[in-house]
């Protein structure tokens, strides 16, 4: 208990640095997976073609490697960014490649029907996705979307191998201050737990909400 | 393209042609205009310099990034068997008839679903050495690959055996077949024939996870980048090494992947193998 009160304003700093990170990456991840989707499921083949090539490199890369180009390389190359933003630039790319999957998933679950109609309404590709497919897509999408940022809340612990600016590096500030490593660390694992659970009781409350027999 | 996809669109006319060919043609652009911005960063910081590339001539270089790559090889077949025999473990837990068996199986599986597999690593490598635990670097990332994995592979297992019909276990019992039976003979040949797919993208998962313990300092392809990258008399080559080690991995896990796709494939068109809906594995750590 005194690693985590002596500690208090240092640890939920860092978990509300976690919670940004988490934010900015989740909403960044959802709209360029959401494009990446549209992208593989459109009449152009170049672009079908783009879509799938970055969801293939990106799904066979570990999250570490992509981190590692952002924290050691990116600034060599380019021009300086702050950490947080390279985290989150990193971390969004690497998840919409499967938030991609997970709507294209979604897009194959509405029944065929459904376009042709808007087709034979006379409505083009973009208006028969965004009117029609994707709404009812969004659905099915729901639960496994939530698993996609549940497994993004946790990957951001892997920024914090890069950085402390974020809960993994908790027990680190303790250990400074001659602390018990295994107790913060403990207590991390426990906030991420607390952070997890109301994802996942979303989750299957979206599930059970949501599911209809089609 | 599969059916659904080509339901969005009409047969385009030629105004339509056109407009997607000139839409393909925007999009190569770009992708040739960023590759172009890439290249010319790469040469500006003189990346591609004969000078950043001299390492990759000698032999010592060679056989660190030989050694990165069979640790990383060693972590990934030692947390695969593992974290396999864990998951076969907690699921026949959670499909046990004992209560008490199948809360702690849940719970284990929930648990280590829930924590993030670095603070794991971090545990086992940093935490446990203050209560006068030491647990190497290749220990801790083992220990932490099989336990999440594990838990992960467990609901893969259960799921599997839980979509084999009802009436093959009904049979078996009608045999005369006990639990334990009914479940050797019957239910899990069947089940992991279906399951092997979602086996595999697993263990990609696991591999593409044992690069995690470049950050607690296991000496793994990364840190060998890592090493070799800030090592001054070569040069610093730290882009060129990164370059090199990110082939490296991306071919294993495209290798894997591709396993996956083709036992996905197989099972498929083997009609003796019950097909279960391929479940999306958006589990990834």
């Amino acid at each position: 208990m005194d690693v985590l009160f002596g500690n208090l304003s240092e640890f939920l700093t860092r978990f509300g640095g976690t919670i940004g990170l988490f934010v900015l990456s989740a909403i960044a991840s959802l709209i360029l997976g959401v494009v990446l989707a549209a992208m593989r499921v459109s009449p152009v083949p170049a672009m079908r073609a783009v879509g799938t090539g970055y969801v293939t490199l990106l799904r066979n890369t570990p999250l570490t490697l992509v981190l590692f180009f952002f924290a050691l390389g990116f600034t060599k190359l380019f021009f300086y960014l702050p950490f947080f933003l390279l985290a989150v630039i990193g971390l969004s790319l690497y998840t919409a490649a499967f938030v991609c999957e997970v709507v294209r998933g979604g897009i194959s679950t509405v029944s065929a029907g459904q376009a042709e109609a808007a087709r034979a309404l006379g409505l083009g590709f973009t208006q028969t996705l965004s009117l029609i497919v994707l709404p009812q897509a969004v659905r099915s999408v729901m639960p496994p979307l939530t698993s996609v940022q549940i497994a993004l809340l946790k990957n951001t612990t892997v920024a914090a191998g890069f950085s402390v600016f974020e809960a993994g590096g908790f027990y680190r500030a303790v250990n400074e201050q001659g602390g018990s490593t295994l107790v913060a660390l403990l207590w991390v694992a426990l906030g991420f737990i607390i952070l997890v659970i109301p994802l996942t009781v979303l989750q299957r409350r979206l599930e059970k909400r949501w599911s209809v027999a089609r | 393209m599969s059916a659904p996809t080509a339901v969005l669109f009409d047969v385009p006319g030629p105004r339509a042609k056109a407009r997607n060919t000139a839409a393909g043609v925007v999009t190569l652009l770009v992708v040739a205009a960023l590759v172009a911005v890439i290249i010319w960063r790469l040469a500006a910081t003189g990346q591609l310099d004969a000078r950043a590339w001299e390492w990759i001539l000698y032999e010592n270089v060679q056989l660190a990034l030989l050694d990165g790559l069979v640790n990383t090889l060693r972590a990934f077949a030692s947390g695969a068997v593992l974290a396999l025999l864990l998951g076969a473990l907690l699921a026949l837990g959670r499909l046990s008839d004992q209560k008490w068996l199948r809360s702690v199986s849940t719970w284990v599986v929930e648990l280590f679903r829930a924590v993030p597999l670095v603070v794991l690593m971090f545990l086992f490598y940093y935490g446990m050495p203050s209560i006068g635990i030491t647990v190497s670097t290749y220990a801790a990332v083992v220990l932490g690959l099989m336990l999440y994995n594990g838990a992960v592979l467990a609901e893969v297992f259960r799921a599997g055996v839980l979509a084999v019909p009802r009436g093959q276990s009904e049979a078996a019992y009608a045999l005369g077949l006990r639990k334990s039976g009914v479940m050797r003979f019957v239910l899990l040949p069947q089940a992991v024939r279906s399951m092997l797919p979602a086996i595999v993208s697993q263990l990609v998962v696991l591999l593409k996870d044992s690069a995690l313990g470049f950050l607690i300092t296991y000496p793994e392809l990364l840190f060998q980048a890592q090493f070799l990258g800030s090592n001054a008399t070569l040069g610093s080559p730290l882009i060129p090494v990164a370059m090199v080690v990110a082939v490296i991995y991306i071919t294993l896990c495209l290798l894997l992947s591709a396993l996956a796709t083709w036992l996905e494939r197989r099972t498929r068109r083997n009609p003796a193998v019950l097909t279960v809906a391929p479940t999306e594995r958006p589990d990834d750590a």
